[in-house]
């Protein structure tokens, strides 16, 4: 790695906390994030010549903080900063900074940072956006390009929700415990939603790929800040489950390979192991949440060496959890897949048949019924379920493993019956 | 003397690793570590997982108390560990400044000469 390449590094690992207490110190997003890249700049210019800092954030802080203020004092007409080698002489005042500074400070603002991008008053498009620009740092035409939109419509898009939550107004003050935790779980489902925006894509060399990566380094760094929080150690271990399937996922032709056709071999045995280890860990608390159960769920699955091996009774038991604790009828829907494997395909269709109004326009949801339909021989229902699913389908890899399902079904019905 | 070769570093910095990059680094590190281990003073190696799996069991007044994680405020974290042979302090320093050249982290290496050590038969 060159010099560069490392700064650009430290930087962007540095930057939600700098950013964050920026934001706390001048209370204004877009000053905030100008003193950032203002003591960017500098550390791209100084360090590299005087090597990188003892703590390179509270350099960043200290920096950004002498450059905020020179700001907006240059507004009102008074005194310039001083020049940038008294600047950069910051060894005094950085380790001063990095001792008040210690991660209980870091917490809320951190906190606070993607709290304002998870507003409420945003839809959840624009709070993944906001996300990615202002805590991850990638750029416009980066999130743009992930969105297939034009970069002009995405940096409006931006701009527009910094103002609507500006205008909503960010409470400064530390959180009490109450909305701390309120805050954290808002977060999380945000980050998991950044996650599912990259895990969808079908192809992993896709812009929005790289999401998924950004939603796991943002969750580590919250478990850093919050290291006894058993959903934040569910949430982790869920998107490393995940994860650890991508190289399985799909085959050479980017078509999707089901869970229970995939080569375990190629499943990522270090993202499992330490899924697992953080799962042991978050279910001592005994504080079981959806992320947990949706986790040890995912875990099921990754301990069987075959899919023949599922404990499809212990996975029955944790959706039952699971609806209990948060009914909803993706839920059932998932519930339904593991009754027809304990069940047979009937049960699951009586499962699934009244959420036919609440998931009409649900990809997933027609997927399964045709293929259940299909099990039971009702060819003609399954075609009609699958073609409703096609025409649903958010990727082309999607609508192609339906098609090629629609195929196997053709193909088995034109064969004569083995003798 | 055996020495146990810790190493120290920014979690966070490691963790914002790309996989390319992760990859560049440990190929650098094990050639770093393959002549030592072709002259038989290499012992075991490990990485650690990150400090958030991470679980502490402390003396507690009447029983042990279990933390999760190692020290939450801490900076550096420690993140692997060797374990080499050496017949002098100086070969182990000479050790650690190879690996430190090859890290592109403001990582420590911390050297530690063993009182015991029980290889033992663990492996996963």
């Amino acid at each position: 790695m060159t010099d560069i390449a490392w700064i650009d590094l430290a930087l962007a690992s540095a930057r939600p906390k700098a950013l964050g207490a920026l934001l706390r110190y001048f209370h204004n997003l877009d000053t905030a994030e100008e003193a950032f890249q203002e003591a960017c700049l500098r550390a791209i210019r100084t360090w590299p010549e005087k090597g990188p800092p003892r703590d390179p954030t509270a350099w960043l802080i200290f920096v950004g903080r002498n450059s905020g203020i020179d700001a907006v004092r240059k507004r009102t007409k008074l005194q310039a900063l001083p020049d940038e080698d008294l600047i950069s002489d910051t060894e005094d005042a950085e380790s001063d900074i990095a001792e008040r500074l210690d991660d209980s400070h870091y917490r809320d603002d951190i906190l606070r940072l993607l709290f304002i991008c998870c507003h409420p008053d945003l839809p959840a498009t624009q709070q993944i956006a906001l996300a990615l620009r202002i805590v991850s740092g990638l750029s416009v035409p980066q999130i743009a390009q992930a969105f297939l939109v034009s970069e002009s419509a995405m940096e409006q898009r931006i701009t527009r929700a910094k103002a609507r939550v500006a205008k909503a107004g960010v409470p400064f003050e530390t959180p009490s415990l109450e909305e701390r935790a309120e805050r954290l779980s808002i977060v999380s489902t945000m980050i998991y939603l950044v996650f599912n925006e990259g895990y969808s894509q079908a192809d992993p060399k896709h812009e929005a790929a790289a999401f998924s990566d950004e939603a796991i380094r943002l969750a580590r760094l919250m478990l850093h800040l919050f290291p006894s929080e058993p959903e934040l150690m569910g949430l982790l271990a869920l998107m490393l489950l995940q994860i650890s399937r991508r190289p399985a996922r799909f085959s050479g032709e980017d078509e999707i390979v089901l869970l229970e056709d995939q080569d375990r071999g190629l499943w990522n045995q270090p993202f499992i192991n330490e899924a697992l280890a953080l799962l042991d860990k978050a279910l001592r608390h005994r504080q079981p949440g959806p992320y947990q159960l949706q986790a040890a769920i995912a875990a099921i699955h990754s301990r069987a060496k075959r899919a023949e091996d599922t404990d499809w009774v212990e996975i029955d038991l944790l959706y039952r959890a699971l609806e209990r604790l948060q009914p909803s009828p993706v839920v059932t829907l998932n519930r339904a897949v593991v009754v027809s494997k304990l069940q047979g395909p009937q049960d699951a269709l009586d499962l699934i048949d009244p959420l036919g109004e609440k998931l009409g326009g649900y990809f997933y949801y027609h997927g399964l019924r045709g293929g259940l339909l299909k099990q039971l021989g009702l060819t003609c229902q399954a075609r009609e379920a699958f073609d409703r699913a096609i025409a649903l389908a958010h990727s082309a890899a999607e609508a192609a493993h339906i098609r090629r399902q629609i195929d196997k079904m053709q193909e088995e019905a034109t064969q004569p019956i083995a003798e | 003397m055996l020495y146990a070769i810790l190493c120290y570093a920014h979690e966070e910095t490691v963790f914002a690793w790309s996989k390319e990059e992760e990859a560049a680094v440990m190929e650098k590190l094990y050639a770093v570590q393959e002549p030592l281990a072709a002259s038989g003073k290499l012992g075991p190696v490990g990485r650690l997982m990150p400090t958030t799996a991470a679980t502490t069991v402390r003396k507690g007044k009447d029983e042990a108390l279990v933390i999760d994680g190692p020290f939450a405020e801490t900076k550096e974290a420690l993140l692997g560990f060797y374990v080499v042979d050496f017949e002098t302090l100086d070969e182990a320093i000479t050790f650690s400044k190879q690996l430190s050249s090859v890290n592109p982290g403001s990582t420590s290496y911390e050297i530690r000469p063993f009182y015991v050590f029980r290889p033992g038969d663990a492996s996963s």
